[in-house]
């Protein structure tokens, strides 16, 4: 599988390196090149500069060809953006994005965006612990 | 009319002023607390502090009943998710966007935003109107037509100069539509009416064939 992580933060560095792992072919864009050092020292995918809002930096990342897009930078707003250029404008087959805030995630995931809440995971997972 | 503006700087604070002044029922939204001050001490209350993207926010300010949404923050995702969660959940009938991307006019459209502004063309095609290289300039965009209209500024040393516009090959579904000459009259060119040096053309165009009709009138 080819995918494209736009964010490399931790849970988007650590994604990246799981996936390289397993033999995928992994691009991972940030901003800030500063990011890239939580990138794993095996890993053999591309990093690469550059706003994932921008078209040209998607195509560069070889959007037009991935199986899989993934959204984790720090702004819901950013995510849910990118991931509707990467689904309705790239035509990507798995899109996934990380939005933070409950509402936004629940009214996306019902226009037909695969979401998720790490608000609602989590606080449900710290309810389970502190219930049992 | 109730509108509400998501985004309290330069451009919310002045379309809250000129929206007032016509009688519309307006409220801005706005996360800087400092900002809200400033905006509800010069216009009264009219901002609330808060995140527009924000579903409750939009709730509390009774979004379901407002006629339009303007998102007029810095950020072209924010301007973005504002407007879908206002059409998504809200069904505001009409939403407009700024953005700064002038790239993003067509994704926009295409995520179903009514209108968008594009803040950083408009400043292009006015600097670019007052540059000589740049004969051709845009407008106005007739939304829904496909059409836009452009002016034209004939240099000295175009082929057209000398011509009437009969003996032009316009391109299909150009037409011009006011000539002004440089005695600055404007006159409804006919078939027999010559093209001057320096003459200004303002023309209705489909944007595909913009290139030709500028060969047309401006090539040499």
């Amino acid at each position: 599988m080819k995918a494209v992580i736009m964010g490399c933060g931790r849970v988007g560095a650590r994604l990246a390196g799981l996936l390289d792992a397993d033999g995928h072919s992994v691009t991972i864009l940030d901003t800030d090149t500063y990011s890239f050092r939580r990138l794993p020292p095996t890993f053999k995918g591309n990093a690469l500069i550059g706003n994932g809002l921008d078209q040209e930096v998607l195509k560069r990342s070889g959007i037009e060809e991935a199986d899989a897009f993934v959204a984790t930078t720090q702004g819901d707003n950013r995510n849910i953006m990118a991931a509707q250029i990467a689904k309705n404008i790239f035509n990507v087959p798995k899109v996934v994005s990380r939005i933070y805030d409950p509402l936004r995630q629940e009214l996306y995931s019902t226009m037909g965006l695969e979401t998720i809440s790490p608000t609602t995971i989590f606080a449900q997972i710290l309810r389970e612990k502190l219930e049992s | 009319m109730y509108i509400i503006i998501i985004g309290g700087g330069r451009v919310g604070y002045y379309l809250t002023k000129a929206l007032l002044s016509e009688g519309y029922e307006v409220v801005i939204i706005e996360k800087d607390a400092s900002v809200c001050k400033i905006i509800n001490d010069e216009l009264g209350g009219v901002c609330i502090r808060g995140d527009g993207c924000e579903a409750v926010t939009l709730a509390e300010q009774g979004t379901s009943r407002a006629d339009m949404l303007i998102a007029v923050t810095g950020d072209d995702e924010d301007n973005l998710v504002a407007c879908q969660v206002a059409k998504y959940r809200f069904n505001v009938a009409r939403t407009i966007a700024r953005i700064r991307n002038p790239q993003n006019e067509i994704v926009f459209r295409k995520l179903g935003i009514d209108i968008t502004v594009d803040s950083t063309n408009v400043i292009l095609e006015h600097i670019k109107g007052e540059l000589p290289t740049y004969p051709l300039t845009h407008l106005k965009a007739l939304r829904e037509t496909g059409l836009e209209i452009v002016e034209v500024r004939i240099p000295p040393d175009s082929k057209a100069v000398g011509k009437k516009i009969k003996e032009l090959s316009l391109p299909e579904g150009s037409k011009l539509s006011l000539i002004i000459h440089k005695s600055q009259k404007p006159h409804l060119p006919s078939a027999d009416t010559t093209i001057r040096d320096g003459d200004r053309i303002i023309a209705v165009t489909a944007p595909e064939q913009e290139e030709a009709l500028r060969t047309v009138l401006s090539g040499t």
